[in-house]
């Protein structure tokens, strides 16, 4: 990101969400139409659906810089393709475990379920976790590593989409 | 004409890989019919200088196998490069990292606190560690130094090509020989082996339910396994869903789960990541506190998901804070 290169200004936590475009970004859409105030720390990403996250997107934002990631999908039952948010739920639950064992506060990795009417919640939501991950202070992965990683194993392979 | 020169280097390994090249039996004579082995510190005598006096690229190829994680191990991997032309990474540990890699879990200092004074066989009272450099009579006396982290080879230099494994099974290595001699090696980064899922390959293929549920993971010593229905099927933590294809199915065929040594296949960023969302979305459950539950029977995620690949992940290792200041 690239106001991670401009040093002067004081640090502000920098979250990636990744909301599923039939509940929790719709929601999101709404607390926009309805002038709801909120931290502006999150860059939000629409993805189909919470079961569409791979845990290598959010290891990904964290290694690129950010601070935490918050996750948004449908609640539980609602799911538009049925089943997509249990098995986001399934990573997510495994993948804080793996991030524990790495030494990042798993709390710096976020899931709600947001039903589109609910802009309110985006609003208390975005505020929670941009002060929890303000509380937690920056995560700096080195660049360097990030530099070798993106050229490691994996990414270097012939046609390899990173 | 004269024979092309192949060399062959270990770091961080265990001796499994050269074992892989004395395993091609009597086909390493039609090896050595071929080139000149010019360098192989486990079978024959040449020594460093022997490397350095060599002009560039004299070498055709190298086969580095290994992590590297020591100042001599990272000489050696740019004087080979200097003087290979082409330098391939022989198996898990210098694709991945391997099993040297998990000490990525830890650090230096753990580690040889570990080594040098925690473990029941040692007394060491003084905690005497090695150290980098001693001074005596006679001069100074040094050793190479440690690094904080262990890397794949193609973080410390230019890797040509990959020959996955732990060991590379000998099937590939043969036809990666073939095909550097008659000069129809594919395009550069290329791992050479199938780009394709060992479950595609699986002899058990035909006994995966169309949809695998997991309500217990089992671990290998836990049950008797049944020895023609997916492993998966029967609870085990196989990762063949995510494992590149290549090894002929060797641990399937001896009754055991898939454990990833061969690394992911070209659409994976990262193996542990992707092995970690292909084994968690099996979970048989929708319910938080049940799937929690499910999950604790995968004691070590870590270890297990990235068993061979912690230094070629995403993270690379675990996370050390920058010391104040920082960015």
């Amino acid at each position: 990101m690239s106001d991670k290169l401009n040093t002067n200004k004081p640090w502000e936590p920098r979250i990636i969400a990744f909301f599923c475009n039939w509940c929790t970004y719709t929601a999101a859409d709404l607390a926009g139409t309805a002038r709801m105030v909120y931290a502006p720390n999150a860059r939000v990403i629409r993805i189909m659906c919470s079961g569409r996250l791979d845990p290598q997107f959010i290891l990904t934002a964290l290694r690129e810089g950010a601070d935490g990631v918050l996750i948004g999908g449908c609640h539980p039952g609602d799911c538009h393709y049925q089943e997509g948010n249990y098995k986001a739920l399934r990573r997510f639950t495994l993948l804080k475990r793996l991030l524990n064992e790495m030494g990042i506060e798993p709390e710096r990795v976020r899931m709600e379920w947001i039903a589109a009417s609910e802009g309110d919640r985006v609003q208390k939501v975005m505020n929670e976790m941009t002060e929890h991950i303000r509380k937690l202070g920056p995560l700096h992965l080195e660049p360097k590593a990030a530099a070798m990683a993106a050229h490691g194993a994996g990414a270097a392979r012939q046609g390899a989409p990173v | 004409m004269s024979k092309p020169k192949v060399g062959f280097y270990w770091c961080a390994a265990c001796g499994g890989c050269e074992e892989a090249i004395v395993d091609l039996n009597e086909d390493i004579l039609k090896v050595v019919d071929a080139v000149d082995i010019v360098f192989w510190p486990v079978a024959l005598d040449f020594k460093k200088e022997d490397v350095e006096k060599m002009q560039d690229k004299e070498m055709a190829v190298c086969f580095v196998n290994g992590a590297v994680r020591s100042s001599e191990q990272g000489e050696m991997a740019k004087l080979l490069r200097k003087k290979a032309g082409v330098l391939i990474a022989f198996g898990s540990c210098s694709h991945m990292g391997g099993i040297p890699g998990l000490a990525n879990f830890t650090t230096k200092e753990a580690i040889l606190e570990n080594s040098y004074s925690q473990t029941p066989s040692t007394v060491n009272p003084e905690k005497t560690l090695p150290q980098e450099s001693f001074k005596v009579k006679e001069g100074t006396l040094t050793l190479p130094s440690l690094w904080k982290t262990v890397k794949t080879l193609d973080q410390v230099v230019d890797v040509d090509y990959y020959l996955p494994g732990c060991p590379p099974p000998v099937d590939l290595i043969n036809k990666a020989l073939g095909a550097i001699l008659e000069g129809k090696l594919p395009a550069k980064g290329t791992v050479l082996a199938p780009d394709k899922a060992l479950c595609q390959d699986c002899p058990r293929k035909e006994s995966k339910p169309e949809k695998l549920a997991i309500k217990e993971f089992k671990r290998p010593h836990e049950i008797l396994i049944e020895t023609d229905k997916c492993l998966l099927a029967q609870g085990l933590l196989c990762l063949g869903a995510v494992t590149r294809s290549g090894c002929g199915s060797v641990c399937i065929n001896g009754n055991m789960p898939c454990t990833g040594c061969l690394g992911p296949t070209s659409h994976v960023i990262d193996y542990g990541a992707k092995a970690l969302s292909s084994i968690a979305s099996l979970v048989g459950s929708n319910d938080e506190a049940e799937i929690a539950a499910i999950l604790d029977k995968i004691a070590d995620p870590g270890g297990t998901f990235f068993r061979y690949s912690l230094p070629a992940s995403l993270l690379h290792r675990t996370y050390q804070p920058a010391k104040e200041g920082g960015k």
